[in-house]
């Protein structure tokens, strides 16, 4: 099927088997290896992405049922050279061991604080509930989303 | 001159990966790649009828399928690790194959590879792939496992047993101390199994090139050097300077990610076969039914005390679980990594410990994040704290009855066990006062008392461990049955210019190596830590090494990076005495400077690495060059410790445990970086959380697991957690160069039993003495309604 869509800004077209999901797409057709693969039941949130502006779980999503919208993945979140606030966030609190969950975390991350600019630990906890990190404890990934409020609200 | 150890430096790794740049083995694409399936038995048990593939090699896309029929079935991988009976017999070892030929031994094990051009058709043409099976009876329980007429693993011996091993004081002994002792606590557990879930799900391509005759395997491994050896000189007999192990990123580890597997030795294989590079990347199923598992102890215990509440004896005995073969390190994990550790940190005058380990028709367990630690540290504080309850004395008393004074190992010598082992430094008491002040406990014994008037169910557990790590002497593991050593490498390369590119033959996979190494380089040859670059994962680049688990990256892989420092500056030294026209006894070394001492002549680091790669005015007799490589092979294992407490409420109604606070309090020895320090513990805190509240592997009369995907293994969430409370005390190593223990395990090991001594506590009013962990609303629900 012949799909289109636009991933970080740039217009994609490609034609794909219908089977394949929106991370084994980017993945394998597109090279935008950050979208991770750690699970394929929307459990473990690695490949969290945005699809018009919200955050979804690019394993369990097809292609083709995103055609036509808007992707944000990981690797359009940094400005250029200069990180998002967000990224920046985990990298000064520690907010990552392994890196595997993290784009996800931060796509994940980047949804909570725009539904909830002041998000409390609690909202914030209650909103990463669908991202597994096996690293951290969440303790810094809390405290990372928690310093990007901050930076972000001020 | 700004200085780095200590300092909590910010991580250098990150920016690849918060930007979606990290390189982790399934992100790689080679060109001709081919991709491959796994036709997995649906049985635990079953004889192989027959394998027909014939209308699966005719499907799209597919390049080749091989069974145990094809010239792949005469291999297999070992097992590292020789644990014999107790009674002299050895080790009972199976024959691991890399492909299932005539039996089934476990759900999940491989019977084909089929391999195509992509991995969708790779998995369609595995469905095409008829297999016959006669099904039969299957054990799970390494308990039942060795019942009279039990379903044999393995038809060649007479039992499931793998081994039948004991250490400690004469059993008769312990015995007799038990019988005279004033009270004896005895307990009957599970320490249940637990999937690892590395949330990168294991990952590998094989690239066979004609030219040169050589291999390259891209694996999400913990130890390349070591997959390398298994792999050429055990598994495949292919010859090991043909072959490059490359480990990237690997998105985390906690063992899983140590064994070598048969999916790595058969791609590899298949690789040459079809001349073309094959990847294969588990999805998360396979991972539940194809990695190493982490516990599964059936556990009979027995403590005595006199009447002040001293320990008199302890004696313990297990059934533990090694699933249908030997993965690499398993013997090991519940001998030599547990009953070791079974002194705690108390003066226990009598220990015995007798573990018989049977092959059960399950994946094999191995090392899991503390392997065979937390085991003992649960078995450990969960009797103690029930003897304390049976004893009417405070649980924290209890131990501070027990605990081995402190000891610094180089003013007072180190403490000598009854499980063979020798602690290099300890100070028990002081991270367990530090804990209670930190929680407060006096005044949580005042709220409880409280609570409990208005019905609320508050629980506080303590957990006072000591683990070992800084894995290992390899003369001591080597007569323990371990068939490596288990030293490390450290190669410093000083590059003409001064810049410093350090090999290690440690791994990371999330432990921060590039930041935390660099930061101790830096500091000892007095550079910036621009100028240093930590590689490693790579056996092309890195000469040797062990690689990282049993929190030995530091202690080990450091102590051989600091090796080749001291040897650098040794020849630096004489260098600059040249340079400076000056004696090398007056020359001192600071700041990146050597110094002619009470002068202002000095000549820089870069300046001396510049001199030995342009040896024009230059020592006689002195080879040019400043580039050196350390093997290190520590004299001891090394002993973190550390007290967790836990607090936790518990919902009268519905048998729901929250964890409201978890404190730890724990000694590193000396910390390089408090920031990673941290965030190991809070990692590891938070996976002993999950074995004590959450997570179980589950199987069925049949042998089939009832947990293969995250919709039915529960692992901790963000909202099942609280922020973590960390301090520390440092008592230093005092027999490696940095003084450092390790941290990486530290947390897994000692907050289950704190989480489950909480939970009793909080029910201990209600008559309620033990809870089988994981600790779900369910069972302690029940555990309420039975005192009622």
């Amino acid at each position: 099927m012949q799909i289109s869509m636009t991933i970080n800004g740039k217009e994609y077209s490609h034609d794909v088997e219908p089977r394949i999901s929106l991370a084994q797409y980017l993945r394998e057709n597109l090279d935008l290896t950050g979208t991770h693969i750690g699970c394929d039941t929307s459990g473990c949130g690695a490949c969290t992405v945005h699809v018009d502006g919200a955050a979804a779980k690019a394993c369990t999503l097809l292609a083709v049922q995103v055609d036509g919208s808007e992707i944000t993945t990981i690797e359009g979140m940094a400005n250029g050279k200069e990180m998002h606030p967000i990224q920046e966030a985990f990298k000064e609190n520690h907010g990552l061991q392994c890196g595997f969950c993290t784009p996800g975390m931060v796509m994940t991350a980047a949804d909570i604080l725009k539904n909830n600019p002041n998000a409390s630990e609690e909202e914030i906890r209650h909103g990463l509930e669908g991202n597994f990190c096996r690293c951290t404890g969440y303790h810094n990934i809390v405290k990372s989303i928690q310093h990007a409020a901050e930076k972000m609200n001020a | 001159m700004e200085t780095f150890i200590g300092q909590p430096v910010k991580r250098r790794e990150d920016d690849r990966f918060l930007k979606g740049a990290g390189k982790y083995t399934d992100d790689i694409k080679l060109p001709g790649m081919t991709h491959s399936a796994f036709v997995r038995s649906p049985y635990a048990h079953a004889r192989i009828l027959s394998i027909d593939t014939s209308k699966a090699k005719t499907a799209e896309g597919v390049v080749a399928i091989y069974t145990a029929e094809d010239g792949c079935g005469a291999f297999g991988v070992p097992c590292g690790w020789q644990v014999d009976f107790k009674n002299g017999e050895t080790m009972r070892e199976p024959q691991h194959p890399l492909l299932a030929k005539d039996k089934i031994r476990h759900v999940g094990e491989a019977v084909a590879i089929v391999i195509a051009e992509t991995q969708e058709l790779a998995r369609d043409a595995a469905e095409l792939v008829q297999v016959s099976y006669e099904g039969l009876p299957a054990v799970t329980c390494p308990k039942k496992a060795m019942e009279p007429g039990a379903p044999k693993v393995h038809d060649e011996w007479e039992d499931n047993a793998s081994f039948d091993w004991c250490i400690g004081n004469d059993r008769a002994a312990v015995e007799a101390a038990l019988e005279k002792a004033h009270h004896v606590t005895e307990m009957t557990y599970k320490n249940h199994r637990v999937a690892p879930n590395a949330i990168e799900p294991r990952s590998y391509i094989a690239d066979y090139d004609v030219n040169g005759d050589k291999w390259t395997l891209y694996t999400s491994t913990q130890n390349p050097h070591l997959i390398r050896l298994l792999l050429c000189a055990f598994a495949l007999g292919i010859p090991e300077h043909k072959v490059r192990v490359v480990s990237y990123d690997v998105g985390g580890g906690f063992g899983s990610k140590i064994y070598h597997y048969t999916e790595e030795a058969l791609l590899t294989w298949a690789s040459k076969e079809i001349g073309r590079p094959v990847k294969w990347t588990s999805d998360r199923t396979e991972a539940f039914l194809t990695d190493a598992h982490g516990r599964d102890h059936i556990v009979h215990s027995k403590m005595g005390f006199d009447k002040d509440g001293k320990i008199v004896a302890h004696l313990t005995d297990e059934y533990c679980a090694m699933g249908a073969y030997l993965s690499t390190f398993a013997p090991a994990v519940p001998t030599y990594l547990h009953g070791t550790l079974f002194q705690g940190v108390y003066t226990t005058p009598l220990i015995h410990l007798n573990v018989v380990a049977p092959f059960t028709h399950t994946v094999a367990v191995d090392a899991y994040r503390g392997a065979g630690r937390p085991e003992a540290t649960y078995l450990l504080e969960r009797i103690m704290s029930k003897a304390a309850k049976e004893m009417a004395i405070d649980p924290a008393e209890l131990r501070f009855k027990n605990f081995i004074p402190p000891f610094d190992g180089v003013k007072e010598p180190g403490y000598q066990t009854q499980v063979a082992l020798q602690y290099d430094s300890g100070n028990y008491e002081a991270v367990l006062k530090r804990g209670l002040e930190m929680l407060g406990y006096e005044d949580f014994r005042m709220d409880q008392a409280e609570a409990r008037k208005n019905g609320k169910l508050l629980g506080v557990g303590i957990s006072t461990y000591i683990e070992g790590c800084g894995i290992a002497p390899s003369a001591v593991v080597g007569a323990l049955g371990a068939r490596a050593g288990l030293y490390e490498v450290g190669h410093v390369r000083v590059q003409p210019t001064g810049k410093v590119s350090v090999f290690t033959g440690a791994h990371s996979h999330g432990q921060g190596h590039e930041t935390v190494f660099a930061q101790f380089v830096a500091d000892k040859l007095g550079i910036s830590m621009d100028d240093v670059d930590i590689v490693h994962g790579d056996t092309d680049q890195v000469a040797f090494g062990m690689g990282t688990y049993g929190s030995r990256s530091l202690s080990v892989g450091g102590s051989a990076i600091i090796k080749s420092i001291d040897k650098i500056l040794e020849k630096g030294a004489k260098i600059a005495a040249h340079k400076l026209e000056a004696a090398e006894e007056d020359l001192e070394y600071a700041e990146g400077k050597w110094k002619v001492k009470g002068t202002d002549k000095s000549i820089s680091f870069g300046d001396v690495s510049l001199t030995a790669y342009v040896p024009h005015d230059y020592p006689e007799g002195l080879e040019p060059g400043l580039d050196f490589s350390s093997f290190y092979d520590p004299t001891n294992f090394t002993y973190p410790f550390g007290t967790h407490i836990a607090v936790v409420e518990v919902c009268a109604d519905t048998g729901k445990v929250t964890l409201q606070r978890f404190v730890a309090c724990d000694d590193v020895g000396n910390v390089m970086n408090p920031m990673i320090v941290d965030g190991q513990i809070h990692g590891g805190v938070v996976q002993g959380v999950g074995q004590a509240l959450l997570e179980e592997v589950v199987f069925d009369g049949e042998g089939q697991m009832a947990t293969g995907s995250y919709m039915d293994y529960a692992m901790p969430r963000a909202d099942d957690v609280p922020m973590i409370e960390t301090d520390r005390t440092t008592t230093p190593c005092p027999h490696n160069p940095l003084g450092v223990k390790g941290a990486g395990e530290a947390g897994a090991i000692g907050s289950t039993p704190a989480v489950v001594n909480a939970v009793v506590d909080a029910l201990s009013h209600l008559g309620v003495t033990d809870i089988q962990m994981p600790v779900t609303p369910q069972r302690v629900w029940k555990a309420m309604q039975s005192k009622k």
